[in-house]
């Protein structure tokens, strides 16, 4: 048969070819976003920025580094991500073991579809609000208590997405050989969704971290790394954003500098999750 | 204490979000027999089996009218613990769906969650289920490998050795076989007739061929009713009623 053209073949072909130029665009963008912050930050990376504390001077460009913002940062999105995390496994079990398909779970499910779609400026105007009712100052403890709450629903909608398609029989199976709900969500939704945990908290921390507004008035800045939970605390997006606004180009390149560790820890914790994930996959049942 | 019944329905009726699938059903199950339940597609077949292990209750808006008794015993009551039920009475489902562990673990989980392996050690009781499922000689080797990496017909098995692993005394088929291939479905029938000695077996099947090989009793169900029940001879050589007759003529 002679091969020709028709209206189906030719908008299979658009599609294939609309499909590639998203993929160009996606992968396009993060390679320029990576050259851009590589270019501009590479040229102010070395061992004095990420091993030192701003010196007196610093943001006038003198010496001195961005250790406070990094181990603020890593401390911030650590803690937060541990909070979130510890509060999200109960929530995902209660929405698809104990209360599976009740008017309270399909409640719960929107208000957590609102606060994930709340600007992080409010999160911080509303942790800013809580501190001055209860008369405290912004430090590390508001600050990871204020990006635990901020990634709490990105924490339980992925894993909660991922957990409602799964097979219902599955947790039958355990149920047949009589075990509890609580039995059955260890046996059967933990493991079987052990590898997405893995993508959500990626994803809660990366939120997390890179998050400015809601660190602002809660954590606050400051040029010291904190020695207890009550002291302020920098941040690597703050770091950008106060050493992109000094009019001096020595110091806006270390805001590129700081921008390129942020996005090197960013990347490098994706690849980790993702290796991790693989090797959590193994007993999945597909 | 063991009566030749070993479950009694009475005027059970089910009705999902209000259609009717069930009515008024009346049934006594003999012990250590195999029971097959027959009918067509959709005729309230799986609905009676899962009614006497309370897996009803596990889909939204069903109610339950009437009582199923088990060693007489109504498992319906408030007071009877559901793990309770259905430690004693396993379920063989139509697909079969490991648990996401081990092929050890598979078969160790029931054994654990019902108080075993803290003092006991575990191996040779997984290894006498695996076997009476006719598993072991396949999977001997690799114990700590994933469920998954199982065929079919080998998941189906273990999914027969993880129900018997918590001492059941009744043993409910959903169309076990009806996943799986010829060889794989021998295996579960054979493993099934093996069983019926210490087992009472409920299974639900619309293989006529299957159920002539491995029925002592068979019900017919049509349209949520039960229409006749008796021992499989009876039934298969001098069906009563007329909706039998029809039925194993193939004209329903």
């Amino acid at each position: 048969m002679k091969f020709k053209w028709n209206r189906r073949l030719l908008w299979e072909q658009l599609m294939k070819n609309l499909m590639l130029l998203s993929f160009m665009l996606i992968v396009g963008s993060l390679f320029a976003i990576l050259i851009t912050v590589i270019q501009k930050g590479a040229p102010a990376i070395n061992i004095e920025i990420i091993t030192q504390i701003p010196q007196g001077g610093y943001y006038l460009g003198e010496g001195g580094g961005i250790l406070n913002a990094i181990v603020g940062s890593i401390y911030l999105a650590c803690g937060g991500t541990l909070i979130a995390f510890l509060v999200s496994i109960p929530i995902v079990l209660g929405l698809n073991v104990y209360a599976r398909k009740t008017a309270l779970a399909s409640a719960a499910r929107l208000a957590l579809d609102v606060m994930w779609g709340t600007p992080s400026i409010v999160y911080g105007a509303f942790g800013f609000t809580c501190m001055m009712a209860l008369g405290l100052r912004s430090s590390l403890l508001a600050g990871i208590l204020i990006l635990g709450l901020l990634e709490l629903p990105i924490l339980v909608r992925t894993m909660d997405e991922y957990i409602r398609m799964m097979p219902f029989e599955m947790m039958e199976s355990a149920f047949a050989l009589g075990a509890t709900n609580w039995e059955a969500s260890w046996a059967v939704v933990v493991r079987q969704a052990l590898p997405v945990f893995a993508t959500a908290i990626l994803l809660a921390f990366g939120r997390g971290i890179g998050d400015a507004a809601s660190v602002l008035f809660t954590a606050g800045y400051t040029d010291r790394i904190p020695e207890s939970l009550m002291d302020p605390v920098a941040s690597l997006p703050l770091a950008v954003f106060f050493q992109l606004s000094m009019p001096y180009q020595a110091v806006q390149q270390r805001g590129y500098a700081a921008a390129l560790v942020l996005t090197v820890i960013i990347l490098t914790t994706s690849l980790a999750a993702r290796l991790l994930s693989r090797g959590l996959s193994r007993h999945v049942i597909k | 204490m063991t009566s030749k019944t070993h479950v009694k329905i009475k005027n059970l009726s089910v009705r999902y979000s209000g259609t009717p699938a069930l009515q008024d059903i009346d049934l006594d199950i003999p012990r250590n027999q195999v029971t097959v339940i027959l009918g067509p597609s959709g005729c309230g077949k799986s609905t009676l089996l899962k009614s006497m292990n309370r897996f009803l209750e596990l889909t939204e808006e069903t109610t339950v009218e009437g009582s199923v008794f088990v060693d007489d015993e109504d498992i319906y009551s408030p007071y009877v613990d559901v793990t309770k039920v259905r430690n004693k009475i396993g379920l063989l489902a139509q697909r079969p769906f490991p648990l996401p562990m081990s092929i050890y673990d598979n078969v160790a989980f029931g054994l654990r969650i019902h108080g075993k392996g803290r003092t006991t050690n575990l191996a040779p009781m997984v290894q006498y289920y695996l076997e009476l499922a006719g598993l072991w000689e396949e999977v001997k080797e690799r114990l700590r490998e994933p469920a998954s990496s199982l065929s079919i017909g080998q998941q189906q098995r273990l999914c027969l050795a993880r129900g018997l692993a918590v001492e059941p005394e009744i043993i409910l088929g959903d169309e076990p076989t009806s996943a799986l291939d010829p060889i794989s479905a021998r295996h579960i029938e054979k493993s099934l007739q093996n069983l019926k000695s210490k087992y009472t077996i409920v299974l639900v099947t619309h293989i006529l061929r299957q159920a002539r090989r491995l029925a002592d009793n068979v019900v017919f169900m049509y349209l949520g009713k039960l229409i006749e029940q008796g021992p499989s001879e009876q039934f298969f050589n001098h069906p009563r009623e007329e909706l039998t007759r029809a039925y194993l003529e193939g004209e329903i």
